[in-house]
């Protein structure tokens, strides 16, 4: 008969949100399963194969701070590295890899059988086990093996219900190749979540044994790649070039001319996709003014054929596909593997969620696409939020919280509970207003220590941390412990103004055109620092005049979050706040002033307003005493 | 909804009229305990009656919730102001179950409350409430009426703008935006400065307006300016107070001058001395004189210099008309001679300052627009540096939008609420 095996977590997903959360589950010392449809479709790159990018490159040092599996798979599978903004500062720097699908997959796979705790199972999920008072205690599978556990995590990606469509045609599946999740799907349609639906799109494959490489342009990576782990240095497999091309008139003209049987500008879809990914209709539709628009054509591996066109997603029917792509400079003879797509797939309003990604049925976590993201990084910094929590929640530790302050992890968190979502979320760097002190480049600094606290980090990463740290702060001592005047600095060729000021060499590095052979001249004991700790001070001390000014605004924003929110503000009774307001209010219950000023639409002046009420129910009750 | 408060909302003594003011959830009923209630926003008279003594005969107008000026259902009684009436009124309204004596700037503060008013109206009606002039009247009535809030409004719109350009070439570097945003920018940045510095030099009229103008008059000594000041505060305006400065070097005199808030003063005579006190009070007339915002320059004979050069804009004109009362343009306080003309010269300059008063009034106004005029100042010149780093504009640009967001109220009000609360009267 059927068995019942027990686990502190399971997690239910292969994906990148499911992989992180396993492993992050398993690295807290909780007995992880993570149950996925398909083994060998672990780690799968359901689109571009790529990792990172601006603000999701950041996310990935981020999930890599604390100890996650993302970057160090992306290093494994990297053929092209790009610093993205390399020519901007170091705070909007985002580094981004081309990744091989095959090493990338086999990488993420070989990570998790690595972990220990960890087990995989195959099956598909199609029950949740409820236990006393609606908590979730457990998942049923295809084949009715029950598996019970503290908690479960939940990141079935585009497969909840999802439909796939290609022009008027229109199939079940969660991404091509794999089936959809339906039975799960409709379950969770029992459990009373605000659920809805969104789409997002794939272009086609191309076969790069039919293109003109010859007549392309071609985008090589960096001369100096940086690779998306600080465990790593330099690239491990063999590095390739993209191609570029771009749309023209005649492409836009097809499209033009078939808008009516895109499965998106057809009406057969009813979900709202991404502004900032669009397809080759949104583009030629919304820029129509444009004469072409760039294409990055990617390889998807080393021993791989297959190109992945960067930039026309879309979901017209296959036979117009080839037209426009055959209409393009150097894909005059290309064959399509696999035409692109569109998928439709249900997600969960985020702002039901708490800040450990439980949902509002306790033991279950939910992480990745469901919660209406987009992108591998996304879903992964949330798969390790959700599976840490969980495995936190069971053995009896503190939750693992994440702020806005600190994090572009905090930062999404926070979006995704605070606003909910409208369309697809995409991390930027614009999203973050700590931006200058939320850097690709010191996120083991940010979150290390907290993961090394809480036992998500291993001792492995803690010590290497904490040797780079020693070095760093014996870097900064070095440079703070004396200071110069500008006498003195204008003989060792600083450029500085004859203000009197004296300057300490942190101070001095931060100046335009200072380099370090300025700074030995002044302290010659400076050569002994190494290249890597000289480069991390120079970004720490560029910015150290606008992070004072953001400390100020943090400090506001930790004061505005200590002013706390009665439970029994009845914010619909509120005069004088807009009923859109008041609704989104009541639905998000912020629970401090912080949070109530990053509602989607909130004035200064409503602001005011509930702090006004704060402050009376505070003095009504301090009266009541 | 809170509990139900009232006040004496005119000023306390004898008086023609007082007027109650009652606001909360029992309001009606309590105008109800008293007489029959009269259809909303329509006066009538009726009897007061409180267990069986006639109070008073008022006049008796309510208003309904949503649509008073605490926002809450609400009523005014006007009595009698004599001093029993108001006495009697204020214990009957005090023993009402549900109602209160409200406390300093209740009522204001429960308009904010709900929403009738913002921050920066509030502060309009706290300037409202304290004008004395006819200038002063109109611009407490532009801020009330939300002025600030509508500019603050319009210019972070385009801060936003501004800003949603730099992060694009930021957010989007690997994407097609090849456009290089920075005209635009710099247009935007342009018009924001141009705005503020403009509202910035306003602010310090629009101080004027609200707590008066200081007008010197100068001359040698015996020329005739006190008997002008006499003349100016007897004739043509009404003087609203009078002391002597802290010493006796400077009189001033504060009157209504055309509508504006003038304060006039009678500085010491300007002459070389070796008396020490006597140069001590000289030194300090010709402070103040400087400090002021208009001098009039009273003459012995036309080409006389005195120890302070007029600047532009500055009034002189001939002392002592009744001596030599052929002269023209001379001016006597005595006999009245050119003092009407020389009091129209004098409000048609302050006229002409106060009309560049903006709809900014206050020095925390004034801070707010600096802090964003310096964040913008400085996001120009990151842009304009060769290299410059858009993340540093982009912080700028944000700086100056919280900065902005300051003049309608936002995360550091707290305290400026309670300043703001604690400065009304009761009742107001
Ligand atoms: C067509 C398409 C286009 C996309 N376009 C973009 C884009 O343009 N830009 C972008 O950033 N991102 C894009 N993505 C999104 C990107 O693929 C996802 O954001 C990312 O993969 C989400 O990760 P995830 O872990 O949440 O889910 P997924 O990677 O989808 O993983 C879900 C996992 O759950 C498993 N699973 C589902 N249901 C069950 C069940 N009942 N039992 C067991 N296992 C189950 C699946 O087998 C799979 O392993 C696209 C995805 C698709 C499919």
């Amino acid at each position: 008969m059927f068995h019942v095996k027990h686990f502190d977590v399971v997690v239910i997903g292969g994906g990148h949100a499911g992989a992180e959360a396993a492993a992050a589950s398993a690295r807290m010392g909780a007995r992880t399963a993570l149950v996925s449809m398909r083994k060998d479709r672990i780690g799968v790159m359901s689109c571009n194969p790529a990792i990172g990018g601006l603000g999701k490159g950041h996310l990935v040092r981020e999930v890599d701070a604390l100890d996650g599996i993302m970057g160090l798979a992306a290093d494994s599978a990297g053929i092209q590295f790009r610093l993205l903004n390399r020519r901007k500062g170091p705070a909007v720097q985002g580094p981004r890899t081309q990744a091989d699908r095959k090493l990338y997959r086999e990488a993420v796979q070989a990570l998790l059988s690595r972990q220990s705790g960890l087990e995989i199972i195959e099956g598909e999920v199609v029950d949740l086990i409820e236990g006393p008072g609606g908590r979730v205690e457990g998942v049923e599978l295809l084949d009715g093996t029950r598996l019970s556990a503290g908690a479960v995590v939940l990141t079935a990606g585009t497969f909840l219900n999802g439909i796939i469509h290609i022009g008027d045609q229109r199939k079940s599946g969660g991404r091509e190749g794999d089936v959809a999740s339906i039975r799960l799907g409709q379950r969770l349609g029992t459990l009373g979540l605000a659920r809805g639906r969104l789409k997002t799109g794939t272009p086609p494959r191309l076969d790069g044994r039919t293109i003109e490489w010859d007549a392309l342009e071609t985008q090589p990576g960096d001369e100096e790649p940086v690779m998306l782990s600080f465990r790593n240095r330099q690239p491990l497999v063999r590095q390739v070039s993209c191609g570029i091309t771009h749309t023209n008139e005649r492409t836009h003209d097809i499209v033009r001319a078939n808008l009516g049987r895109s499965a998106m500008y057809g009406g057969h879809i009813e979900g709202v996709g991404p502004r900032y990914c669009p397809s080759i209709e949104d583009k030629v539709v919304r820029f129509a003014d444009k004469t072409g628009h760039q294409i990055f054509l990617e390889p998807e591996g080393l021993d791989d054929d297959t190109v992945y066109p960067n930039g026309i997603s879309t979901s017209l029917p296959a036979e117009v596909q080839f037209d426009y792509v055959r209409s393009i400079k150097g894909l005059e003879r290309v064959q399509i593997l696999q035409p692109g797509y569109a998928i439709e797939y249900d997600f969960f309003d985020p702002s039901a969620l708490r800040p450990t990604l439980e949902s509002t049925l306790s033991g279950l976590f939910f992480a990745g696409q469901i919660n209406g993201t987009t992108g591998y990084e996304e879903a992964a910094a949330q798969g390790l939020v959700a599976g840490a929590n969980a495995a936190a929640a069971v053995l009896g530790r503190d939750p693992l919280l994440f702020s806005r302050t600190e994090s572009y992890i905090g930062v999404m968190l926070d979006d995704l509970i605070s606003r909910g979502v409208t369309e697809p979320y995409r991390m930027f760097t614009s999203r973050a207003e700590y931006r200058l002190h939320l850097r690709a480049d010191n996120a083991d600094q940010r979150l290390t220590p907290k993961g090394v606290a809480s036992g998500l980090v291993g001792p492995e990463r803690a010590q290497v941390y904490a040797e780079k740290m020693d070095r760093l702060s014996a870097g900064r001592a070095m440079l703070s412990s004396r200071t110069w005047g500008p006498q003195d600095l204008l003989a060792a060729g600083v450029a500085v103004s004859r203000d009197g000021a004296r300057r300490n060499l942190l101070q001095v590095l931060a100046g335009a055109d200072v380099t370090w052979d300025h700074i030995c001249r002044l302290e010659p004991q400076a050569a002994s620092i190494d290249a890597d700790t000289r480069s991390q001070v120079w970004r720490d001390a560029l910015y150290a005049q606008y992070l004072h000014r953001q400390d100020a605004e943090a400090d506001t924003l930790l004061r505005n979050e200590h002013v706390l929110i009665p439970t029994d503000l009845e914010f619909p009774g509120l005069p004088g706040l807009s009923n859109e307001l008041a609704a989104k209010l009541e639905r998000r219950r912020p629970a401090n002033l912080a949070e109530a000023e990053r509602i989607e639409g909130m004035t200064p002046a409503a602001l005011l307003l509930i702090l006004a009420h704060c402050r009376k129910s505070v003095q009504s009750r301090a009266a009541a005493r | 909804m809170g509990d139900t408060i009232f006040a004496l909302a005119s000023a306390r003594g004898k008086a023609g009229v007082a007027v109650f003011r009652i606001s909360g959830p029992l309001a009606h009923q309590a105008v109800g305990r008293l007489c029959s209630v009269p259809e909303a926003r329509r006066a009538v008279v009726r009897r007061l009656v409180w267990q069986g003594d006639v109070l008073d005969e008022a006049l008796v107008l309510v208003f309904d919730a949503g649509a008073s000026f605490t926002g809450e259902a609400s009523a005014e009684l006007q009595v009698h102001g004599s001093l029993a009436v108001v006495t009697a009124v204020a214990r009957t309204l005090g023993e009402m179950p549900g109602l209160r004596m409200a406390e300093a700037g209740e009522f204001t503060r429960r308009a904010l409350e709900n929403g009738r008013l913002d921050l920066a109206q509030v502060e309009g009606l706290a300037d409202l409430i304290e004008a004395e002039t006819e200038a002063q009247r109109r611009q407490a009535m532009r801020v009330l009426s939300g002025a600030i809030g509508r500019r603050a409004q319009v210019w972070r719109q385009r801060l936003i703008r501004a800003g949603a350009l730099i992060e694009a070439t930021i957010d989007f570097a690997d994407e097609d935006v090849p456009v290089d945003v920075t005209p635009e920018v710099l247009a935007l940045i342009d018009g924001l400065t141009a705005d503020l510095q403009r509202e910035i030099a306003g602010t310090t009229a629009a101080e004027r307006v609200r707590d008066g103008f200081e007008v010197a008059i100068l001359g040698a000594p015996n020329i005739g300016k006190s008997t002008l000041l006499n003349a100016l505060a007897g004739r043509e305006a009404a003087i609203t107070s009078e002391f002597a400065g802290t010493t006796r070097d400077v009189i001033e005199v504060r009157m209504d001058l055309a509508g504006l808030a003038v304060t006039i003063l009678d500085t010491a005579g300007l002459r070389d001395t070796d008396d020490r006190v006597e140069q001590m009070g000289v030194a300090r007339a010709m402070e103040r004189a400087q400090a002021a915002e208009l001098r009039v320059f009273l003459l012995t004979y036309p080409d006389e210099v005195l120890m302070l050069t007029p600047q532009s804009g500055d009034i002189v004109v001939l002392g002592k008309a009744d001596l030599n009362p052929n002269t023209p343009g001379a001016i006597s306080g005595l006999t009245g001679q050119g003092v009407e003309s020389l009091v129209s010269r004098i409000a048609e300059r302050l006229g002409t300052m106060a009309a560049s008063a903006g709809a900014m009034t206050r020095e925390r106004h004034r801070l707010a627009m600096l802090r964003a005029f310096e964040a913008l100042e400085s996001a120009r010149s990151q842009i304009e540096k060769p290299g410059g780093a858009a993340e540093l504009v982009a912080a700028d640009l944000r700086q100056a939008m919280r900065a902005l967001d300051m003049l309608v109220g936002r995360l550091d009000v707290e305290n400026l609420l309670d300043e703001i609360f604690s400065s009304f009267c009761i009742g107001k």
